[in-house]
């Protein structure tokens, strides 16, 4: 699998990443190697054999609905970068009109 | 008279139990050996001394009044740095949270505080536990006792050094594809990785959900045994963890193996593995038979290409859990963004390191449109492949024995340019964390290098009883061995 230096700047959007020039070069070529080696798992895969998404059988694990002890607003906020009136505060999402 | 600091878990709660020795003594016996070994070793990301000894003199104070003490009260113990400690700074060894005090423990850390176990710090681990050297820490490199130029193994590292060096008698770590057992071997002590499900998740900054489980490092695999004893069971703030009852590990410890079928995995003992570490699992082969075993050899196919899976699988799921570090809630944020999106991008570009950023790079793009199906979906399958060929050796085997990993300790540096070299080094252990089963790794003796080689003994989920007997059968059977050159007293 050759990635190209525009798949890698695609990803990077996606996944809310930022790289120097020097950094997608870098990635471009490890990515590629790397991709190379997992595509194995298309040769032994079978299609009539079921994925796996988890070890556990547990399936629909419930418990009562029932108020427990949970954080106060206070604590919750504690480690924030920025709050303002017991919220969570962050810069601007929409553009103005 | 052995120094506080050499004495093991279970001798220091007798000796603490029956007033031989205090807690506080204990404790200040490792934060100085830590204080004198740290410079050189750096197992820890932050030390919590005032914390351990308030512990320790509660432990004395209790026992001053008559109280019964538990199984584990006044011995110490290291946290990894990936565990939620309420006022205590949580890194996971990353940039992006270098200011994070939680405001709530983890589930285990609960337990450990109310076992009465001081905690001496929290340890040094490859960032969110991504790596297999401890290489990849903001907080610097973890050195190995056995030989300061080399790595302590990852992610777990410095849990494993500290203990390995007599920091600490026992410590925590996680285990996602390999990163308690791996380290273990390593550094020359013991290391569990338990069934998915055994220890509560709660509080344990994520990497890979479905493979993430915590677990021990001690210098005996009794030790090993009663801290997983303390730590497991069912949370019902963790609903994956199991609701199967707990074994009791340390009262089945000597039962022994007499009869049991042990099998070898051929996969492990193949051109890639060093001839020392072969020639210990050989041997140890030959000690199970000796010891009344039927001992066989087993082909696990998928053993390799399982990798491959796990490097699809985990970076998938890494991508998806450190979507949550996007400067709103915790961790670091930079300043003077243009907008939200400008904010999330820099923060992150900022405080995550390189092998974070190639991880959830690689996670993305196997979710992302069009690439679905050819990568996760078909590792999905590969990971059915693998459940199904351990299954089929359960048939044949009580339990599996194989390297833990394929050489001994590298050398600082040797593989930080080539992640595809370091990924190598879990060959052995990954397929456990993917098949959700359980797994120790002990200590065989030395290498033809001088450095510690590890043995697995495997078995299904919820095997920790019969692991704990074939590991304990196994290190009584070998009998004392060396120890590296920092456990001489200074």
């Amino acid at each position: 699998m050759r990635l190209t230096r525009e798949d890698v700047l695609h990803v990077a959007r996606l996944a809310r990443l930022a790289f120097t020039d020097d950094e997608v070069d870098r990635f471009t070529a490890q990515l590629s190697a790397i991709l190379d080696h997992a595509a194995r798992v298309s040769e032994v895969a079978a299609g009539d054999v079921p994925p796996t998404s988890h070890a556990l059988p547990l399936v629909n694990v419930f418990r009562e609905d029932v108020v427990g002890e949970c954080l106060s607003q206070e604590k919750a906020l504690s480690t924030a970068p920025e709050t303002e009136d017991g919220r969570f505060k962050v810069p601007r999402i929409l553009e103005e009109a | 008279m052995a120094e506080l600091w050499q004495l093991d878990a279970t001798e220091i709660a007798r000796a603490v139990a029956s007033g031989e020795t205090s807690a506080i003594d204990v404790t200040n016996a490792h934060l100085d050996r830590i204080e004198a070994l740290e410079p050189e070793i750096r197992a820890f990301i932050t030390l919590t001394p005032e914390l351990a000894r308030s512990q320790a003199a509660a432990v004395d104070q209790a026992r001053g009044r008559g109280e019964a003490l538990g199984p584990l009260a006044g011995v110490p113990i290291a946290l990894k740095d990936v565990l939620c400690t309420d006022g205590v700074r949580t890194t996971a060894g990353s940039k992006i949270l270098e200011k994070y005090v939680p405001p709530y423990d983890a589930t285990i850390v609960e337990r450990v505080r109310a076992a009465g176990m001081p905690v001496l710090g929290k340890t040094n681990q490859d960032e969110f536990a991504m790596g297999s050297s401890t290489e990849n820490s903001a907080y610097g490199v973890t050195r190995n006792p056995w030989d300061l130029a080399r790595v302590p193994g990852g992610s777990s590292g410095g849990s494993a050094a500290a203990v390995a060096a007599g920091m600490a008698p026992v410590s925590l770590g996680t285990d996602t594809g390999g990163s308690i057992r791996q380290p273990a071997a390593l550094c020359g002590v013991v290391g569990v990785k338990p069934t998915y499900g055994r220890v509560s998740r709660y509080g344990l900054i994520a990497f890979a959900s479905s493979l993430d489980q915590i677990g021990p490092f001690a210098r005996t695999v009794r030790d090993a045994a009663a801290v997983l004893q303390l730590i497991a069971g069912h949370d019902p703030r963790d609903s994956t963890s199991s609701p199967e009852p707990v074994s009791d590990y340390v009262g089945a410890i000597d039962h022994g193996v007499d009869g049991l079928r042990v099998g070898v995995v051929r996969e492990g003992m193949g051109e890639g593995t060093q001839p020392g570490v072969k020639a210990r699992v050989e041997e140890a082969a030959q000690r199970f038979a000796g010891m009344g075993c039927d001992v066989g050899e087993v082909s696990l196919p998928s053993f390799e290409v399982a990798l491959s899976a796990y490097y699809l699988i985990a970076p998938a799921e890494c991508s998806s859990n450190l979507a949550r570090y996007d400067g709103v809630r915790y961790g670091y944020r930079a300043d003077d963004a243009r907008d939200v999106v400008d904010m999330n991008t820099r923060s992150r570009a900022h405080g995550f390191g390189q092998e974070v950023k190639r991880r959830i790079m690689l996670g993305t793009y196997a979710l992302s449109a069009g690439y679905y199906d050819a990568y996760y979906g078909k590792a999905q399958k590969v990971r059915t492949l693998v459940i199904r060929d351990f299954e089929e050796a359960y048939r044949h085997f009580d339990f599996l024995i194989c390297p833990t990993t394929p050489t001994t300790a590298f050398k600082i540096g040797e593989k930080t340019d080539d992640p595809l070299a370091m990924y190598l080094s879990d060959l052995f252990t990954i397929p456990s964390n993917l098949a959700g089963a359980a797994g120790i790794s002990l200590p065989c003796g030395l290498g033809e290098d001088g450095l510690p080689v590890g043995i697995q003994v495997l078995g299904p989920p919820l095997s920790e009883e019969l692991l704990f007997r074939a590991a304990y059968a196994l290190e009584q059977d070998l009998g004392p061995l060396p120890s590296p050159p920092v456990w001489e007293a200074r």
